[in-house]
């Protein structure tokens, strides 16, 4: 068994699993229930000032039948005054000691606010802080929220009044509607921020129903825009992670979150440079149990590895990740169609034929037998018929010999360039 | 210990037993099946199907939630597509070619068009409108798949449409010898309504040699389908063929159909010769009427059966009894004329006949009597001859020969479809097939009709 243990910026768990700031952190029965299950910990749903919350406040997205594709709320922060929600943090921390239990917190853009929720939420032991610059609906439109952390200044500023007073670990959460996530991630670093976490969810509507016209959800007819997440949201969440590990002055651990749904996903926020994981739509769609695979199959994934801990993992496949400038230009790969496997379903001959570049033939074998076969001269290397092919192992994608040695658009514009000023120089 | 059977059937309320067996899918079970399809280009199952309904497209519509363009697609391809939706051997055709044979389990096809065409019946929809009437007149004979099928598609191109009926009601097989626990009778009716939407003429207890005469429909149509189907069981030529007590199952099918059922089964034991799907629905109409025992006898063994595979399995778990290489001598009748049982021999295997399946030989000396309180005969369909020889056309032993080409009989005017023109050895006599041959006589007629310039 591998040691799952990690420790982010200084906040320990027993394992990389945490519940997210959201529904199912709400109370201490319900983060006591998620220990029990095995969650490693939990980031308790946002305190602050009281708000009102509404009916409805979720939806869901089914892709062909599968429900939960993609999960969007209107929720607000905690809807409970914050001295029973500070009694229960203390109550659950004495019995689940070795959980991680962090606060998240909003309040408005003031430091003696900040300061003082600080000082409040710490007096009952919590583990770390979470500032939730992240919330798209609702409380933005108080000043809080992704209103707060769509303003880099406004991000390093009251991340800095926090690191005033506070004694135990930072995290500031961040959002993805914005269009380059490491402004604000280094500005969280400027203030002093411990860590980051990453994604807040998106902004969204999730539908409109075709009877009523109405927005879905909606509160008496009419609707407003949510947060999106789930595993829809997944690939956007993993992009803006990796970015912020790649990015020279982010230096700070990376708690990732956004759609992870189990262990194998888990695994790639990490190798993309995520110390830990939050977990939210997953545990609403499945409940607390869900967490026994997660922690068993990345047991089971480090042993057969070969990997001793976790923390080993982290940012491996970083190095990896970069510009589309510093891609390969000389790199071929093309597909081959396993006639053996293939059950002539044709999905990939008419994504070719149609959209991508009619190199897939249809030919017929001296039996009189049907067959689909790759024109190799023409095929781009696009992925697309292996990505439609409903059979595991029908289609492979195979590298080609090379032909000529690698080079980059950025290597090859550098020759040109020296080229030209050689040219320039002989004039 | 009850049987299985013996719990689904009730002695009390027959009409429960007559009930359609299979469930139809819910929204969502058809919504996931739907969902399951890979939607093939150039799918396989389009072209396992005799009327080449767009399958992937028809499913992809369920998906969607578009049930009016599924039943549409359906529909379009096959006039009697809600019944075929139910009574098609589907393993043998659309579902046994589904690529998913090969990586997981086939679709449901036949589930999801019954889906379609169910959601179209209980929302009354009209799928179809007639076209621009073009002045032509077409007289169609017998109102069963094949005439119905060219009903419907002469009528889109605007023909003046006659349909000829010699029973009360449309429908043909579809109507009178499907097993109702398998395809109830609204499902017919329906198929026959849209039909008749297109302003297409049925005229029903009308029988063309009798109610009205050949002649007078070749002189007043422009052209004629003759698509009556086949008949009646032939005789066994036997002893005892006329007591109290002996059936023709095809007779016996269609008064499971029509009014009240008869309550003289209940309890008694009851004999079936053949081993086809009439056969079957003979069988597993008389244990649904309450017989105590039903036994099949075959002269050959179930190899050479030609049920289905499926209606074998069905009549077993219905717990009809097969008597393999069986033949009947001469039924047996007390004084009063009443059946009691049936003498039969034992046979064995010769060498193949023409048609390949080895002939039956009795075994001498090997006579042995089942007690029966009735016989029913399943031994094949007698042909209209009569009515075939009143058009004077070409038929070999009532088999109406046509050029495959163009399904045109040894009278130009006629074309013909359907079992009429069903001969040995050539596939199955199937209602989807009946469908397919149904339309392409019409589109024949109307390449036909269309090309010749109409006189001023």
């Amino acid at each position: 068994m591998a040691d799952l243990r990690i420790n982010l910026a200084g906040i320990e768990s027993p394992n990389p699993f945490w519940l997210a700031s959201a529904p199912p952190t709400n109370s201490g029965y319900q983060v006591q229930r998620a220990f029990e299950a095995g969650w490693g910990g939990a980031v308790w749903k946002t305190l602050g000032d009281p708000i009102l919350n509404v009916t409805s406040r979720f939806a869901g997205i089914s892709f062909n039948g599968q429900r939960v594709a993609g999960f969007n709320n209107i929720e607000l922060i905690t809807d409970r005054p914050l001295d029973v929600n500070l009694k229960e943090i203390y109550e659950t921390k004495k019995k689940f000691p070795n959980h991680a239990v962090i606060a998240s917190l909003m309040v408005e853009p003031q430091q003696e606010k900040w300061h003082e929720i600080v000082k409040r939420v710490e007096d009952v032991g919590v583990d770390g802080l979470e500032l939730n610059f992240g919330c798209p609906h609702g409380m933005a439109e108080r000043g809080m929220g992704s209103a707060s952390g769509q303003v880099p200044a406004l991000v390093e500023r009251q991340t800095y009044w926090v690191k005033e007073v506070a004694k135990t670990p930072v995290i500031v959460k961040l959002t993805p509607n914005i269009t380059d996530i490491t402004a604000t991630a280094e500005a969280a670093a400027n203030g002093g921020a411990d860590a980051i976490s990453m994604i807040n969810t998106i902004n969204s509507l999730m539908g409109v129903d075709l009877d009523t016209w109405n927005p879905i959800p909606h509160v008496a007819g009419k609707g407003a825009h949510g947060g999106y997440c789930g595993p829809a949201v997944k690939p956007i969440a993993l992009n803006m992670v990796a970015d912020c590990a790649r990015h020279p002055q982010i230096n700070i651990p990376i708690s990732g979150i956004g759609g992870i749904s189990n262990w194998r996903d888990a695994v790639e926020f990490m190798l993309m440079g995520a110390t830990g994981v939050q977990v939210c739509t997953a545990a609403m769609h499945h409940g607390f149990r869900i967490v026994e695979d997660m922690i068993e199959g990345l047991n089971h994934y480090l042993d057969s590895k070969g990997i001793v801990s976790v923390s080993e993992i982290i940012g491996k496949s970083v190095p990896k990740y970069s510009d589309w400038g510093d891609l390969d230009l000389n790199y071929n790969i093309a597909a081959r169609i396993n006639t053996d496997v293939c059950i002539n379903c044709n999905k990939c001959y008419i994504a070719c034929e149609d959209t991508s570049h009619q190199c897939i033939e249809r030919l017929t074998d001296s039996t009189g037998k049907s067959y689909l076969k790759v024109r190799e001269e023409d095929c781009v290397g696009c992925n697309l018929c292996s990505i439609v092919c409903p059979v595991d192992g029908a289609i492979d994608m195979i590298e080609l010999p090379r032909e000529l040695p690698p080079m980059t658009w950025n290597e090859r514009q550098a020759v040109l360039n020296a080229a030209a000023c050689k040219v320039d120089i002989s004039k | 210990m009850p049987t299985e059977k013996m719990q689904r059937i009730s002695l009390i309320n027959l009409e429960q037993n007559f009930q359609e067996v299979e469930q139809g899918y819910s929204n969502q079970e058809a919504t996931e099946e739907a969902n399951r399809c890979l939607y093939c280009y150039d799918a396989p199952c389009i072209k396992a199907c005799p009327t080449g309904i767009d399958i992937p497209t028809f499913i992809k519509k369920i998906a969607s939630g578009n049930l009016l363009g599924s039943a549409k697609t359906i529909m379009s391809s096959n006039p009697v597509g809600a019944s075929c939706a139910r009574v098609c051997p589907t393993e043998e055709l659309c579902e046994g070619s589904c690529v998913l044979n090969y990586s997981t389990s086939p679709i449901m096809i036949g589930k999801l068009q019954r889906f379609a065409t169910d959601w179209a019946i209980q929302n009354d929809r009209t799928l179809f409108g007639p076209g621009p009437s073009n002045g032509k007149k077409v007289a169609i004979i017998g109102a069963g798949p094949a005439g119905l099928s060219a009903a419907r598609e002469l009528a889109r191109f605007g023909y003046d449409v006659t349909i000829f009926e010699a029973a009360e009601k449309a429908g043909g097989l579809n109507t009178y010898g499907i097993v109702s626990f398998r395809l109830p009778q609204r499902i017919s009716y329906w198929e026959v309504e849209q039909v008749k939407k297109l302003n297409v003429k049925i005229r029903t207890n009308t029988a063309v040699g009798k109610d009205i005469s050949a002649q007078e429909l070749l002189e007043k149509f422009d052209r004629i389908v003759l698509a009556v189907g086949m008949g009646n069981v032939p005789s066994l030529e036997i002893e005892g063929e006329n007591l109290n007590g002996v059936y023709d199952a095809i007779e016996f099918v269609k008064a499971t159909k029509t009014g009240k059922l008869s309550q003289h089964f209940i309890g008694k034991k009851v004999v079936v010769i053949g081993a086809g799907n009439t056969a079957i629905d003979g069988a597993t109409c008389s244990v649904r009427l309450g017989a105590e025992n039903v036994k099949i006898i075959y002269r050959r063994t179930a190899e050479e059966m030609t049920a289905y595979d499926f209606e074998y399995e069905f009549a077993k778990m219905d717990g009809v009894e097969f008597r393999w290489l069986t033949a009947p001598k001469r039924i047996l009748g007390d004084e009063n004329g009443k059946v009691i049982g049936i003498e039969c021999y034992k046979m064995k295997l010769g060498d193949p006949e023409a048609d390949g399946r080895r002939r039956p030989v009795a075994i001498q000396n090997s006579e042995f009597v089942i007690q029966a309180d009735a016989v029913i005969k399943a031994i094949g369909q007698t042909r209209h001859i009569n009515l075939i020889e009143q058009f004077g056309i070409a038929h070999e032993n009532g088999v109406v020969q046509v050029n495959p080409q163009n399904w045109q009989t040894s009278n130009p005017k006629i074309v013909a479809c359907g079992d009429v023109i069903f001969g040995k050895g050539k596939g199955e006599a199937m209602v989807v097939t009946a469908a397919q041959q149904g339309k392409m006589a019409a589109y024949e007629i109307h390449k036909q009709l269309s090309s010749v310039s109409s006189p001023v």
